[in-house]
């Protein structure tokens, strides 16, 4: 390659407009379909009604207020905060096994950036057209046509972005509620706020930066990209195929026919362009693998078509892993799971996962803490007993007010004193505190060493926890 | 690959060479990084306008933000903007969040508290923060006390009485302990009688006749230890006299000394000096009557009452 000849570039670099054509074929497919499944379920679940005790039914909702988060039928509180902990390592392993195995998939289908932006460019080619038509448009100067269709396109990026940002927002509170409350002006500033940014930012990433994101911002693509191996696949563009000893050539008449093509050196590739055109990051495929590609498959649709319209094999472009293009004969491109690093992926995403469900399955209606007083550790009382005090909280989980019964196990009669509680009632959501004390003559103290706190929920006696603690005590004083 | 395509991808360089053959790439950066530099330059300029930013003579500018608060003495004030009126209006603001608690409090019986496991748990963790901020330097972070200092608020054993309305009244007036010196009223032959009796009551293995003295003296008119302590010497709650005959000890450290002539000796110091250090202040200045009350139950909850 030369080097430090060329003439002198600007400091810095306007965006080169990228615009695609559309396409038709198995990822394009696919991708639409990942595309109605996730708008379904992003832009429909706070809509989804669940029948909830005492609070607003909404199958999905983050009550940052009462802090906790309704998922179904599953309510998180901030003492299961370390089930988000599982959730991200178990999608952060996810991550690195699937790009281990079929390299960027995330990126090309199912990253928001990259949805987002493809609703944007169906749109732009709804309103202004087809590629050529649209570079038209480009070119033309200032008329009213142009000043019609490029406004109708932003004020639709607008109205979406708004309805994302909108969306995003009724997550986080009773959504037919909060949506009359927000265009009536009654709504919290930081609901004005962030529906603002996230129009702002959804419109900026999706409408104008698009492509910059993934390869100036996104810091996802950067390390995805250093996770591939010779045998993860990739989108790839079979070169020995497609350039042949004589390169490329367009299928002229004397070039038509595939076997006398072959016979002649030249690939199998006609220069046609149609995967460069379709490439929503503005890249040949052909120059290789490359950090810009997003490995949306869209290039090897364009290809197929292009491969059926002149009667050559498909396949020119595809899903295939580096070591299997460098071979003699390559095989037919396969997944390659049987390798150390994929297996021991496989199994930290199964251990990981194994122990979120098994959290979740076994959580308990309430949350108890029990905590020994040690300002002073133990109290000698005016009669010579001695007397050690414990704090319990409380919190109740369940849903519905819930009364709780505090006993010991493993003490004398008479030991325990909770003052004038002699049930706890706790409201739904809320977290009481009960201090006990337990008061044991200096002959006992030495037979007591260590005790157990039973607390009982009334309503289901079956979900009693036990919590041992220690008592404290200094014999030699007596 | 056409060679046509190669040359199209050279690449300008900064011109450095190092190793012979290793090179840097000039590439530009992309013009939206440019304009988000510009960005935080006019972001910075509206900044300087809407806070307190530079200084100018012996001011400062103060930006055009204002901030209105109430201070301690009830006067609606409006200033520019700045961390001190922040932290003012948003304590008025904690302030009126809790309120509704507090007068729940104060409009709840005291027994009536300690059965809401709801309004007790505020009172626990409201009652913490109002006793570490004005109560433990005395009497210690969880009430401990200290040894000839401050009393023990953990025992069931309360100098001025342990129902919520003593303790209530205790923190609200204060208290003031008093017991007159003996030195030069009686002989250390006799302050010592005493001490043995005193220490007798509590089952400390001294010289029984000495004790049987001390029991004489007690009661005579010559100590006179009888008129506040009792004739059974449990103390008189209405005086805050000492209860003499339980294992608690507040000015002579008798459990902490090792042997009987030391814990004679602490017994007979206080005799012999008197006390005039019990002082508790009063905190009604200081406390609202709805905090009072708080600490109040808080403090009952320490020791448990009696």
């Amino acid at each position: 390659m030369d080097v430090g000849i060329e003439e002198p570039r600007a400091l810095y670099q306007k965006r080169i407009p990228i615009v695609t054509r559309s396409v038709k074929g198995r990822f394009r497919n696919f991708k639409w379909g990942v595309m109605v499944l996730a708008y379904a379920v992003f832009f429909g679940l706070p809509w989804l009604p669940w029948t909830r005790h005492g609070v607003a039914s909404q199958a999905v909702m983050f009550d940052l207020g009462g802090r906790r988060f309704f998922i179904f039928d599953l309510v998180m509180y901030p003492q299961n905060v370390f089930w988000l902990a599982l959730l991200l390592f178990i999608a952060a392993t996810f991550l690195f096994f699937a790009t281990s195995l079929i390299g960027r998939a995330f990126c090309g289908y199912f990253c928001f950036q990259t949805l987002w932006t493809d609703i944007f460019i169906w749109i732009e080619k709804l309103v202004q057209g087809e590629r050529p038509a649209r570079i038209r448009l480009q070119r033309q100067p200032w008329d009213r046509e142009k000043i019609l269709k490029l406004g109708v396109t932003h004020a639709l990026w607008l109205l979406i972005s708004f309805w994302t940002g909108m969306t995003f927002m009724l997550y986080y509170g009773y959504a037919p509620d909060l949506l009359v409350r927000f265009f009536t002006g009654h709504a919290a500033y930081a609901a004005y706020v962030t529906v603002f940014a996230l129009t702002a930012t959804t419109y900026a990433a999706a409408g104008l930066m698009r492509e910059q994101i993934c390869a100036y911002v996104c810091p996802y693509g950067r390390f995805q990209s250093v996770m591939y191996d010779p045998e993860t696949l990739a989108v790839a563009y079979d070169a020995r195929r497609g350039d042949g000893s004589m390169g490329r050539a367009a299928p002229r008449a004397e070039l038509k026919i595939h076997a006398i093509r072959q016979q002649k050196g030249y690939g199998d590739c006609i220069d046609c362009g149609f995967c460069v055109q379709v490439c929503p990051a503005g890249i040949d495929i052909r120059d290789g693998l490359q950090y810009r590609c997003i490995s949306c498959g869209l290039c090897i649709d364009a290809c197929n078509n292009i491969m059926d319209s002149v009667g050559y094999p498909r396949g020119l472009i595809r899903y295939d892993s580096e070591a299997n293009l460098a071979l003699p004969q390559p095989a037919k491109p396969h997944i390659h799971w049987k390798r150390l690093k994929v297996v021991g992926y496989f199994v930290a995403l199964g251990v990981m996962t194994g122990a979120l469900v098994y959290s979740i399955a076994t959580r308990t209606n309430f949350e108890h803490d029990v905590q020994q007083i040690r300002q002073p550790l133990y109290v000698v009382l005016s009669n010579g007993d001695i007397r050690n005090r414990y704090q319990i909280r409380l919190t109740n989980k369940s849903g519905a007010d819930m009364e709780y019964r505090i006993t010991t196990q493993g003490l004398p009669p008479g030991a325990l004193d909770l003052g004038e509680m002699q049930t706890v009632k706790v409201h739904s959501g809320n977290s009481v505190i009960v201090q006990a004390s337990i008061k044991l003559t200096p002959q006992q103290v030495g037979k007591y060493p260590r005790f157990d706190f039973v607390i009982t929920p009334l309503s289901a006696p079956e979900d009693k926890v036990v919590e041992q603690v220690n008592f404290y005590s200094r014999t030699d004083e007596q | 690959m056409s060679q046509e395509k190669l040359q199209s991808h050279t690449v300008q360089t900064t011109g450095h060479a190092w190793d012979g053959d290793l090179q840097e790439y000039n590439n530009p950066i992309p013009n939206w990084w440019l304009y988000a530099f510009y960005i935080s330059v006019l972001a910075a300029i509206a900044y300087w306008f809407t806070y307190p930013a530079w200084p100018v003579g012996k001011g400062f500018t103060t930006g055009f933000d204002h901030i209105t608060y109430v201070n301690d003495k009830g006067v609606t004030k409006t200033t520019h903007w700045n961390t001190r009126a922040l932290f003012m209006k948003e304590t008025n603001e904690a302030v009126a969040a809790q309120k509704p608690y507090f007068d729940k409090v104060a409009a709840t019986p005291f027994e009536q508290i300690a059965k809401d496991p709801e309004l007790n748990s505020f009172v626990v963790s409201a009652g913490k923060q109002l006793f570490s901020d004005n109560c433990a330097a005395c009497h210690q972070q969880g009430g401990g006390g200290k040894m000839g200092f401050a009393p023990n608020l953990t025992d069931d054993d309360w100098l001025y009485g342990g129902h919520y309305a003593n303790i209530q009244q205790t923190i609200t007036n204060g208290r003031h302990g008093y017991m007159p010196p003996f030195a030069e009223v009686l002989t250390d032959a006799q302050i010592t009688q005493l001490a043995d009796y005193v220490l007798s009551l509590s089952h400390v293995a001294v010289n029984p006749d000495s004790a049987r003295a001390g029991d004489a003296l007690f009661h005579s008119e010559t100590a006179a230890c009888y008129y506040c302590h009792g004739a059974d010497a449990k103390g008189r709650q209405v005086l805050g006299s000492a209860n003499l005959t339980d294992s608690i000890w507040l000015w002579a450290n008798v459990p902490g000394a090792g042997t009987i002539p030391l814990k004679e000796a602490a017994v007979k110091n206080v005799i012999r000096q008197g006390l005039n250090k019990g002082v508790m202040p009063s905190w009604k200045d200081r406390l609202s009557p709805e905090q009072i009350k708080l600490l109040a139950v808080y403090v009952h909850e320490l020791g448990g009452g009696k």
